[in-house]
């Protein structure tokens, strides 16, 4: 009797791990839908510079780095302290996302051609 | 041509740190050149086919297709890394043994060097696919490769080709009796490093969004995209501002691991023949 009935505990704490695991899966994509109204920004990388060389962004907002490669070789768009590194072929375009800062500088540049550096400043 | 030579340099260094110590791994073990140079070769194609189709590749999942490649096969080299092993903790002696009687070690060992051939061939895949996508552009911006070019490159791949070649002789000095533990710790720490990395390229994409709180910031010590900062990345997965989730995989792929190693540890009393 008692095995049994701890049986079913076990089952029903595992059914309630199970609920929660999906809980924290649906909010896990929820939040990444809420990425929807993020901050777009534009910069362009041409004659192995990034046009503007600064970005501005608020504080505490998701942004969304839309960065064309205007140089006629690729580029790898890199930062460590915002985290991504993404190439971009050379005239195309392509989008980063960046989770909300803290106010801060925050360095990127380009790692196929290291000189080429840039920064986002959130005031 | 001097960027060519650091940037071939830099990616085949990057690999050729892994190639060497599966170089390592399986020393001694027959059939093992043909399934190195099988998983080489088969990255280096692979590298040429992603090169090719990078712009299609970054339009799917919403823009997000290189992050969620990246990550999926980091992914399965984690996984070949973690099975190889466990194989190895379950056979290493048996293997060793065979290896003295030669015949069945190829068999044997087969089945292990297909899954580091993988882990071989998703690491120049990933290097070479960025020298073939730097080495085409330039040549296609300055009209047609030229000799400085192929100079460059060349010299990037011979250094490079040193690294993995040091790696290998460095590791292989190593006593035999402690070259198991040695080599399995270093596949262990590899293969945490690619899991963090494939949550770094999740996070990038957006998929995980969970603890993405950076916990810890040391590039004022070791940046890491410095040279010292990129072998450490490569071979421990060194990142200087890693996310709480990244250290979180990385802490539970070296768990899992361990755990699996010891279960399925071969029996230390397994010696039919001794009684």
């Amino acid at each position: 009797m008692t095995g049994k009935s701890s049986r079913s505990d076990a089952f029903d704490r595992r059914h309630l791990l199970a609920v929660a695991f999906l809980a924290s899966a649906a909010q896990l994509f929820s939040r990444g839908a809420s990425a929807e109204d993020a901050v777009a920004l534009s910069l362009t990388i041409k004659d192995g510079k990034f046009e503007p060389a600064e970005l501005h962004a608020p504080a505490g907002r998701a942004l969304e780095i839309h960065v064309t490669n205007l140089n006629a070789i690729p580029s790898e768009f890199e930062s460590g302290d915002l985290h991504f590194e993404k190439i971009v072929p050379a005239g195309k375009e392509a989008v980063v996302r960046v989770r909300p800062q803290q106010p801060g500088r925050y360095t990127f540049f380009d790692d196929f051609h290291r000189e080429t550096k840039g920064a986002l400043v959130v005031p | 041509m001097l960027a060519a030579l650091i940037i071939v340099f830099r990616e085949v260094f990057e690999a050729g740190l892994i190639v060497g110590i599966v170089m390592a791994v399986t020393a001694g073990v027959s059939g093992r050149a043909l399934w190195i140079s099988g998983g080489v070769s088969a990255g280096v194609l692979g590298a040429c086919v992603v090169a090719l189709f990078t712009g299609g590749l970054s339009q799917l999942f919403g823009g997000a297709g290189q992050e969620v490649f990246n990550a999926g096969i980091l992914g399965f080299a984690v996984v070949m890394l973690t099975w190889h092993n466990v194989w190895m903790s379950r056979h290493g002696r048996e293997l060793a043994e065979e290896l003295r009687a030669a015949g069945e070690a190829v068999v044997a060992g087969s089945k292990s060097l297909l899954a580091l051939a993988i882990v071989v061939a998703v690491a120049v895949l990933r290097e070479g696919s960025e020298v073939v996508l730097f080495l085409y552009g330039v040549a296609a911006a300055q009209g047609g490769g030229s000799w400085a070019l192929v100079a460059g490159g060349f010299a990037g791949l011979v250094l490079g080709s040193l690294v993995c070649l040091l790696t290998y002789l460095g590791l292989v000095s190593i006593p035999s009796r402690y070259l198991f533990g040695v080599t399995s710790a270093l596949i262990a720490f590899l293969a945490a490093g690619m899991a963090a990395q494939a949550i770094a390229f999740l996070e990038q994409a957006n998929i995980v969004t969970t603890l993405d709180q950076t916990v810890w910031n040391t590039s004022w010590i070791l940046k890491d995209s410095s040279f010292l900062g990129r072998a450490l990345h490569t071979l421990i997965g060194y990142v200087d501002q890693p996310t709480a989730m990244q250290v979180v995989v990385y802490a539970l792929t070296l768990a899992v691991i361990a755990i699996l190693m010891k279960l399925f540890a071969a029996p230390p009393t397994q010696r039919p023949r001794a009684a």
